[in-house]
């Protein structure tokens, strides 16, 4: 089972929590905001990105599951 | 002798878990402005400071339990159990105990909504988690009120340190414009200015009068100690 | 033909009215009211009772006609309907008339002149999905719309028609007031913002249930495409894109206003019809929400999104501006991304940031103080926007700065060597709405 990381930019304050945690699938662009690379994660990945959704200061984070 | 001894030392235990849970506390406090978990550099990331605060914020907890549970297990006063979260039930200083378990009570919640965190959602969590503005307080008046150190320098010391950190952070909080909403901010900051300046005023009325805790001592006969007791058999 | 210049003829019995259809009751410097319901009702039959099922005959018969929205997505309408009518409680429609494109002015037109037949189109719309009722959202300056379309159902409630509850709700003068997701949240009691999707309103909207948002000109062609069948309607137009379109004409020419035009005829031939006051420079198509066409494009083009789509633009809502070949584009450009950058709801970052940054660089590239590394950054900020922002609000900003740099290349080598050119200092041609403070609510 593959998952999908996606922000929800209203409720992102440019924190850049994630881009720390999840250095692979997460790029601040010029003003701190997450530039997420949403294709399928599994593994030890998907670990990460459990744990960055978990540390977003805001819970703008989510995982969905890729179709 | 030997009951007395114990007494005493679950006594310092008490006192002094309960002191240490308002430095931790203090110290979760600061770290949990926005000021300070906002800050990052290249060596700290955020999350150090993040995680920092919620472990402080575990500790907190560990040093709470010591603290409650020698409480009820010295059976100088007449705590139960029931009395750590209930507020206001037991007859020694019913109010300043009570207000001990009420910021235990608080500190519950918010400790327990951060840890489901994900599951309960933003808005939720964040609204339960404004309450240590209020729990603080709490604790810190419950601490001087039931505290048997409130008189002794080092107290003071503490006591003020804590309160001014504190304090630090909430006008930290208020200069960065938070909460926007001009309502709540005219509350926040009337509440940071006045609360002080009640704490303070009461204190001097109030603890560290001479007379204070008078009232309130059990029914435990006074001890003299007769050297030749020393030796309990048995011990 | 252009209504607005030639008096309207009469419209036809069964046959469906020719050039025009939409604007056949309307007249330009004539009366300036609107056509009263009895009239209406000459041509138009009453909507059916509201009843609970939906209509599949004419949720088939607009997916025959293969009616496409006419708001600027162009999103074909019977999938919408076809989709909305199969949620799971009975939904809502909401007409968007919103108009908050400034080069645009046919929603205004079509709500002041024929409201009976936008109420027509909700109506029917509203039947073929089964909905509980019809919200029209106008802007709220737009007065004269808005007491049109409440003196029309008005006229409606008199004349004893049975319908359903359609209410009124004016909106803030604001830009993405009219995105679909801001709409609902607005009608909902929110903000006018746009909010995070999934899900989108087809799914979940007013009040929690499906709803249908589809712009007035939609509407107004489904009303005629229920009266005269979609025969009828794919009479004109092209195969993929059938009917026709209203366009709004202003910038440097004669003929300014709204005219109806069926869709794939060439730019050349609505250009012709404007009447350009001078030597073509760039047209801009789709307001300033839009893109730039070259003047040498626009001698070849054919006004369809297919053909359009090829050389990077598309119609938008039709809003046409000629740009004068002594303007010059880049300031045009920077002076619409500047207002642009202030039209965000300010919830996104990238949106923000992103916008104010663009607008900035435009900026001193208009007014000479520009170098290649400008250019470079603004082709940087460009890729950073686009498409990450919870509406698609900062996507068309990005869209109309990347036409400017490929239509005004030149343009860009010459700012950057020697400085503005003649055009940077003449009157501008784009009018730029005045920023009003305006609470979003």
């Amino acid at each position: 089972m593959s998952y999908k990381l996606s922000v929800d930019m209203i409720a992102c304050d440019g924190r850049g929590v994630c881009a720390e945690l999840l250095p692979e699938r997460v790029e601040l662009d010029d003003w701190g905001y997450p530039i997420i690379d949403a294709s399928p994660m599994v593994g030890v990945v998907l670990e990460h990105a459990r744990r960055a959704v978990a540390a977003c200061p805001v819970l703008a984070l989510r995982l969905e599951a890729a179709k | 002798m030997i009951a007395l001894t114990q007494s005493l030392a679950v006594w310092y235990a008490t006192r002094g878990s309960g002191a240490v849970s308002l430095v931790l506390l203090t110290a979760s406090f600061a770290l949990g402005t926005p000021t300070l978990l906002s800050w990052g550099s290249e060596r700290f990331p955020r999350l150090v400071v993040q995680l920092l605060h919620r472990n402080v914020s575990l500790l907190v907890v560990v040093f709470l339990a010591i603290h409650v549970s020698t409480t009820v297990i010295d059976g100088f006063a007449p705590i139960g159990w029931l009395d750590v979260i209930v507020p206001f039930r037991s007859g020694y200083r019913p109010i300043w105990l009570g207000l001990g378990a009420v910021a235990v009570d608080l500190l519950l919640a918010i400790i327990i909504t951060s840890l489901l965190r994900v599951r309960i959602g933003y808005a939720r969590w964040r609204q339960i988690h404004l309450l240590s503005y209020a729990m603080w307080p709490i604790a810190l008046v419950h601490g001087l009120g039931t505290g048997s150190d409130t008189r002794s320098p080092w107290m003071w010391w503490l006591a003020g340190l804590c309160s001014l950190v504190v304090l630090a952070s909430v006008a930290s909080r208020l200069i960065a414009r938070r909460p926007a909403d001009p309502h709540a901010r005219t509350l926040a900051v009337s509440t940071a200015l006045v609360l002080p300046v009640l704490v303070l005023g009461w204190l001097l009325v109030g603890p560290m009068k001479p007379t204070w805790g008078k009232k309130h001592v059990t029914n435990v006969p006074v001890v003299t100690l007769d050297p030749a007791l020393d030796s309990v058999p048995g011990s | 033909m252009i209504a607005t210049s030639t008096p309207p003829p009469p419209p036809p019995e069964l046959a469906g009215p020719t050039l025009p259809r939409l604007l056949t009751s309307v007249g330009k410097g004539q009366s300036q009211q609107a056509v009263p319901l009895a009239q209406h009702r000459r041509t138009y039959p009453p909507p059916p009772a509201p009843r609970r099922k939906p209509i599949e005959s004419y949720i088939a018969a607009i997916e025959t006609a293969g009616l496409r929205g006419r708001g600027g997505a162009s999103f074909p309408t019977g999938r919408k309907l076809r989709t909305v009518s199969q949620g799971h409680t009975r939904p809502v429609v909401c007409v968007n008339g919103s108009e908050g494109e400034p080069a645009s002015r046919k929603d205004g037109l079509l709500m002041t002149r024929t409201p009976h037949l936008v109420l027509d189109g909700a109506l029917l719309a509203a039947a073929a999905v089964g909905a509980i009722e019809v919200i029209v959202c106008i802007e709220r300056a737009n007065h004269q719309a808005i007491s049109a379309v409440e003196r029309a159902i008005h006229e409606r409630v008199q004349s004893g028609e049975q319908m359903l509850p359609v209410y009124v709700m004016d909106l803030p003068a604001k830009y993405v007031a009219g995105e679909e997701t801001a709409l609902v949240h607005f009608v909902n009691g929110g903000e006018a913002k746009p909010t995070m999707t999934p899900p989108r309103p087809f799914e979940k909207g007013v009040g929690g249930r499906p709803t249908l948002i589809d712009n007035v000109e939609t509407l107004c062609h489904l009303a005629q495409i229920i009266r005269w069948g979609p025969a009828w309607f794919r009479g004109q137009g092209t195969a993929d894109e059938p009917g026709t379109v209203l366009l709004t004409l202003s910038g440097a020419v004669k003929n300014k206003g709204v005219c109806e035009m069926p869709i794939g005829r060439s730019m050349d031939t609505v250009l012709s019809w404007a009447k350009p006051t001078g030597e073509v420079g760039a047209v801009l198509l789709g307001g300033y929400y839009g893109t730039w066409v070259s003047a040498a494009d626009s001698r070849r083009v054919t006004m369809d999104n297919a053909a359009l789509r090829s050389i990077g633009s598309s119609l938008g809502c039709g809003a046409l501006v000629v740009l004068p070949s002594d303007a010059c584009g880049l300031r045009e450009t920077a002076r619409v991304l500047k207002w642009l950058a202030g039209e965000t709801a300010g919830q996104c970052g990238p949106c923000v940031h992103g916008l104010a940054a663009i607008a900035g660089g435009m900026n001193e590239l208009a007014v000479g103080r520009a170098t290649n590394h400008t250019v470079e950054m603004l082709n940087r900020w460009a890729g950073q926007v686009d498409k990450r922002g919870a509406c698609s609000f900062p996507d068309g900003a990005v869209r109309l700065l990347r036409s400017a740099l490929q239509v005004f290349g030149a343009d860009v080598h010459h700012h950057i060597a020697h400085g503005p050119c003649w055009g940077a200092r003449r009157s501008p041609v784009l009018a730029i709405p005045t920023a009003k403070a305006e609470p979003w609510r």
